[in-house]
């Protein structure tokens, strides 16, 4: 097992995610009452206070919002690759849904394999999916903007 | 309605020594802070009845009355969220005394970085619950992770730039300076230094971070009427408030509507609602500094400029005692005094009150201090 931190499977209410990103789909919670999206995803809706919740799949495409390049010190698994790059991206298809990950040149490599002068606030990138240990984490790599 | 306004003041203030890797216990530091504070106020420690502390306190209420041999404790209370509960440990502190839940309040903080518990980033498991799951798994681990990735954003939207943060470090390294007790009292500070420094999480480097301090530090808090009563010249609380803005997520507050209206905006918006004073009246302000660019975005948060436009007002030496705009960390801040989760700006807020600052402003009328922007958050405008 590698000394990555991931998530716990073991969480309730994010299990679904999780399990969708294994099957390859980046999933967000919406209300199943009201259809609100919410991020990160919690047990009750804060727009109509329903407990009723649909997973529903996105687009997988997103811009960078932010990014950074942490250096050491840090925790061993993630001082090994630093300098590497962490980004923020909207979801195209509702801005206010934002994720936490990774931009990565190929859809299977590593988080430093990008060179960060290089990374840019409102490039188009596209979900990617990798295992790691028994978890399938969301990454990102730069897309074609889609034609309107 | 009953109302907070300079009901109350502090009347006592202690600190221990800061260092790294002092010996002494965070309970016994806590002790050593409160005795000190009881004593500059002219009391005594049977005085005492109220506590008010952080959650993340080693020492215990219970523990810390044994020690310091405190009067019955009618009133105990603490707040969360580490540097948000600097000013609201001492504006609740104000509510129990103005409401009588008791006579005289202490409320302090104790702290040793070298403790494991003080960093929790570096100890949690290899697997992640809650709202962390969002982002520690991508390798955003430490505060300055998560605070980088706001200033970059605000780099964009803002035209922030590294200059303006070097002139946040330069302008408190230069207070602590002319501050004997500042950590880095000694060691002068330059632009060139700034930006040949290491990076620590891209675009923040060494020098945009905190210090990392062992030490405490207290204060005692008693009625405006017992107050005049009393040696020191009371720094009465003006006004106080708390912030938790709707879906604000701690640290990692991405996922709300607009990130960088931080939790400043809102406890702002409280304060100056209750207050006589407003932004253009304030002529000296201590503002959280665990990361140099919350000092821009807090001051943009209280007002003392218009949204997007704090980057700018740290030049011409706007932060900078005596002559500055609006000489902000007076004592050095977190990040050239001492870092104990920002309650050393709560001491040199009332410093400032009293005239006895190192880098005194002349004659403010009031004094504001800020609690960590970034987190669930308090602010007090002190009076004289």
């Amino acid at each position: 097992m590698s000394e990555f931190l991931l998530p716990d499977l073991e969480d309730d209410v994010a299990a679904p995610f999780w399990q969708g990103t294994a099957r390859g789909e980046l999933l967000v919670q919406a209300c199943g009452a009201c259809s609100a999206w919410r991020m990160p995803p919690r047990p009750m809706c804060p727009r109509c206070q329903s407990l009723m919740v649909d997973w529903v799949p996105t687009s997988g495409r997103a811009t960078i919002w932010s990014f950074i390049v942490p250096h050491p010190p840090l925790l061993p698994a993630y001082a090994e690759l630093a300098p590497y790059n962490a980004i923020v991206v909207t979801l195209d298809e509702d801005p206010t849904i934002r994720f936490v990950g990774n931009l990565v040149a190929t859809a299977d490599g590593p988080i430093n394999e990008v060179d960060p002068a290089t990374i840019r606030i409102g490039a188009p990138v596209r979900v990617v999916f990798q295992a790691v240990d028994d978890v399938t984490l969301p990454r990102w790599i730069l897309a074609e903007r889609e034609p309107n | 309605m009953a109302h907070l306004q300079d009901e109350s003041a502090v009347v006592g203030i202690g600190q221990t020594a800061f260092g790294k890797g002092l010996e002494d216990s965070e309970l016994s530091l806590a002790c050593q802070a409160i005795t000190l504070a009881i004593e500059d106020a002219g009391l005594v420690p049977s005085d005492v009845d109220g506590l008010s502390m952080f959650s993340m306190e080693t020492g215990r209420e219970v523990d810390v009355a044994r020690n310091v041999g405190l009067g019955d404790i009618t009133f105990f209370t603490e707040v969360g969220y580490g540097g948000g509960a600097g000013c609201g440990v001492v504006g609740q502190a104000a509510m129990a005394v103005a409401t009588g839940q008791c006579q005289v309040a202490v409320a302090w903080r104790a702290r040793k970085r070298a403790a494991k518990t003080s960093r929790p980033w570096s100890q949690v498991s290899t697997r992640v619950g809650g709202h962390q799951q969002w982002s520690r798994p991508f390798g955003v681990i430490r505060p300055v992770d998560e605070i980088a990735m706001l200033t970059r954003r605000a780099m964009h939207q803002y035209g922030y730039t590294r200059d303006h943060l070097a002139n946040v470090a330069l302008a408190f390294r230069h207070h602590a300076n002319r501050n004997p007790l500042a950590t880095m009292h000694a060691k002068e500070l330059t632009r060139e230094q700034y930006f040949d420094a290491r990076w620590i999480s891209e675009p923040l480097c060494l020098f945009d971070n905190c210090l990392e301090t062992d030490g405490a530090l207290a204060v005692v808090i008693t009625s405006a009427e017992r107050a005049r009563d009393l040696p020191q010249p009371p720094a009465y609380i003006h006004s106080f408030a708390q912030s938790i803005p709707r879906q604000h997520q701690v640290m990692t507050n991405y996922f709300c509507d607009d990130p960088l209206i931080g939790p400043a905006w809102a406890c702002a918006q409280l304060l100056w609602s209750r207050s006589d004073f407003q932004p253009a009246d304030v002529a000296v302000a201590q503002l959280y500094d665990a990361f140099s660019p919350l000092v821009p975005l807090s001051l943009e948060g209280y007002g003392f400029c218009e949204r997007g436009e704090g980057g700018e007002f740290t030049d011409g030496g706007a932060l900078e005692a005596p002559f500055g705009r609006l000489p902000t960390n007076t004592s050095g801040g977190g990040m050239s005094e001492a870092y104990v989760h920002g309650f050393n700006l709560v001491l040199e807020g009332v410093r400032q009150i009293r005239g006895t600052s190192t880098n005194q402003v002349a004659d403010p009328s009031c004094s504001l201090v800020t609690s960590g922007e970034g987190v669930p958050t308090s602010a007090i405008l002190f009076r004289r």
